[in-house]
């Protein structure tokens, strides 16, 4: 029997708490820190003790499992499960707190596509750039160096600055290096969000066809239907732990149940002191919820719709929505103009984007509800989420960059036409 | 942070990742590995930094030749310092001295911040973490090379030559190399942990600028002080640096102060990275 491709043993990891935010501390503080154990330890030695444990938590614990070569093990969890703790242990960015793990073979990871990419170098230098940090020979790189630009089409625009490319070309080049990577062992989190549908198909041929070659794939992601096509096995994992690791249909069942969980249990979900008296549940996005993929076309309007019930009745109550990218908050709605009464039974509250409004790319939803000028509140963050794909059209156009999207143009008046207004409008002035 | 066996199966490498304990290993054989990524990393830095500038590579040229003039009129004539180091001309002699000290201080400086700027690469991938601060002395680097071939065309057009002694000078530029590396790798580990390195490191660089022979010469101190100029990782060796390329007396052991001062950097800086690497990608 051959032995397995990557053998995890009792891995976990412990993190500060604010650890991964601002971890660093200023001189001061550390001189502070310093000058406070210090007190602790000659005046209250058990004080000191509690503290430390207070401020730390386990991101993984007990982690165990072993990946098969040749086999494509898929990771599912909800948002703060372990899984992108475990990858970055696996691929030697973090240092495991206990526990080992024995990788066989070269280890290539793709945490996010592009890393390194520097937006004032053209593609081609961002090709060399980005397949040596990911830990390419520049020879190797050389020789595939044309394979790589015709995966991801961009013959024509190799030697632009990235800063001038879409979201979609970044995306579809840097990926194409990343494919071309030829380790034994490939790690791979959360990438395919973004990029179009055929693109993103092509991206998943080719990693069917790197399993197939014989080579480890460790695939993080929440898109099930990728994980159920392409995965031999899956692990689904939860607070750290792993739950289970199965065929994946029977693991993303059980994923399933798990995300579905904050509707018969949203106690853990939902904070603030409205939490008791206000429930939500069925939160759906254009009619789909959390147990289909949510991909919405740009040119599709986007209604956020929630069930709620409230257990007595709210006097001055509004549900709010917000929608989420990479953690910053893009807008808030709400379900009524002004705080109204709310009585005490079932409502439903809805909020409603534009279409062309939002780029290409994973939004996430959070809900919630306040009365009396925010002094109650209830709020409940990452509840679904979905992504917007790149359907290019001139209201919708890959070079409008940036953070939201603002359909239409201005217009330009050139030469002789210019002339001809001035003396037109001179013209109308004189008579 | 990890070890790799050097046990092969089936010519596989087997990767062993568990918590490092004690001093761990900074993995010079790694660095080797990465070799390439450290050239791509410091061609980047170059790149964008004269993509933008309309005058391109020239500022390369421009710099030492603006900084040289301010100098030769400020020091040089107007404060007088020009009579103090003739017969040598005081343009070529502050150009011996500012060049290697911007080599120092813009290496250090850009070496400090490299860990922090590099976070989106820190975070996401492996790679030996020494690979930024030494990319980062890249670009100074070559400035540097472009201020000697300045220097070169001054002292021909003002008539300094050479001397036997200038064969002395790569063995100076492998103790100031020594002296840059040192205090830019201890640096770049500190203010990964100490952000506030940012706003004190200017401070202290600009310190150890006037405790430094660049724009005066050693002469103007009492002899009994002189070698306090060399306790500093670069001092000594830039004065005589400058010696050897001026043809005037070389105090050697200022030299060697500054090179053991440089050495003890250079160790303190790689024990102290090594300790702190393993937690770079958690805390930057």
């Amino acid at each position: 029997m051959t032995p397995p491709a990557i053998h995890v043993e009792q891995l976990a990891k412990q993190y500060r708490l604010g650890e991964g935010v601002s971890a660093h501390r200023t001189l001061g503080e550390r001189l502070y820190g310093l000058a406070g154990s210090a007190y602790n330890r000659l005046v209250k030695r058990q004080g000191a003790q509690t503290s430390t444990k207070r401020d730390t938590f386990w991101a993984i614990r007990g982690v165990s499992f072993q990946a098969e070569p040749g086999k494509v093990l898929g990771v599912i969890g909800r948002n703060g499960a372990g899984k992108s703790t475990l990858l970055k242990i696996l691929s030697r960015i973090t240092e495991p707190t206990a526990g080992r793990a024995t990788i066989r073979g070269r280890v290539g990871s793709l945490l996010e596509v592009g890393t390194g990419f520097h937006p004032e170098l053209t593609g081609r230098e961002n090709v060399y750039l980005n397949a040596a940090i990911l830990g390419m020979q520049r020879r190797e790189v050389a020789s595939k160096f044309g394979d790589i630009v015709a995966f991801a089409e961009l013959e024509k625009f190799i030697d632009t600055p990235v800063k001038r490319y879409s979201s979609g070309m970044y995306v579809r080049l840097a990926f194409a290096v990343a494919a071309h990577l030829e380790p034994e062992v490939l790690l791979i989190d959360e990438v395919l969000a973004v990029g179009d549908a055929g693109f993103q198909q092509r991206c998943l041929g080719r990693m069917h066809e790197i399993a197939e070659g014989g080579r480890t794939v460790l695939f993080v992601s929440h898109d099930m239907g990728a994980v159920a096509r392409l995965c031999d096995r899956v692990m689904l994992m939860d607070g750290g732990r792993v739950v289970t690791i199965t065929d994946p249909q029977d693991a993303i069942d059980q994923y399933l149940r798990l995300v579905a969980d904050w509707r018969r249990d949203p106690s853990g979900v939902f904070t603030g002191p409205l939490a008791q008296d206000v429930r939500f549940f069925d939160l759906t996005v254009n009619g789909v919820d959390n147990n289909d993929p949510r991909i919405i076309r740009p040119d599709q309007p986007i209604t956020l719709r929630v069930v709620g019930e409230a257990q007595r009745a709210i006097p001055d109550y509004r549900t709010t929505f917000s929608v989420y990218r990479d953690g910053v908050r893009l807008l808030t709605q709400h379900d009524a103009p002004v705080p109204t009464d709310l009585p005490a039974g079932r409502f439903e509250a809805t909020a409603g984007l534009p279409a062309l409004l939002l780029r290409p790319g994973r939004y996430s939803v959070g809900v919630g509800g306040y009365r009396d000028g925010m002094r109650e509140y209830l709020w409940g963050a990452d509840l679904i989420d979905f992504t917007v794909t790149e359907q290019w059209s001139a209201d919708y156009d890959p070079i409008n960059l940036g953070l939201i999207n603002l359909p239409g143009h201005g217009s330009r008046i050139t030469g002789s036409r210019r002339d001809a207004l001035t003396t037109a409008d001179t013209g109308s002035c004189a008579a | 942070m990890s070890s790799i066996s050097t046990t092969t199966d089936q010519a596989l490498p087997v990767t062993v990742i568990q918590r490092s304990r004690g001093l761990g290993r900074l993995g010079v054989g790694a660095l080797w590995g990465y070799r390439d990524l450290l050239a791509i990393l410091a061609m980047r830095d170059i790149k964008v930094r004269y993509k933008q500038a309309a005058l391109g590579v020239a500022w390369a040229i421009i710099q030492p030749i603006a900084m040289a003039a301010i100098l030769f009129l400020f020091f040089g004539k107007l404060m007088g310092l020009d009579a103090q180091v003739a017969p040598t001309p005081y343009l070529v002699f502050v150009l011996a001295g500012v060049l290697p000290w911007t080599l120092f201080e813009s290496a250090v400086t850009a070496s400090s911040g490299s860990i922090v700027a590099s976070a989106g690469i820190v975070r996401k991938v492996y790679f030996p973490r020494l690979i930024v601060p030494l990319a980062a002395t890249g670009a100074p680097l070559i400035d540097y090379g472009i201020g000697m071939l300045v220097m070169l065309v001054a002292m021909l057009v003002l008539g300094v030559t050479l001397t036997g002694q200038a064969l002395l000078v790569p063995l100076m530029l492998i103790s100031l190399m020594i002296g840059v590396l040192g205090v830019g790798i201890l640096m770049s580990a500190v203010t990964v942990a100490y952000r506030d390195f940012r706003h004190v490191l200017p401070f202290l660089l600009r310190l150890l600028f006037f405790l430094t022979p660049v724009i005066y010469p050693v002469t103007i101190l009492p002899e009994a002080y002189r070698w306090l100029l060399a306790l500093n990782p670069v001092g000594g060796t830039i004065a005589a640096l400058r010696s050897a390329i001026l043809g005037t007396p070389i105090v050697y052991s200022d030299w060697m102060i500054s090179t053991c001062i440089g050495l003890a950097a250079l160790f303190a800086g790689l024990w102290y990275f090594q300790r702190a690497e393993r937690r770079f990608a958690d805390i930057v």
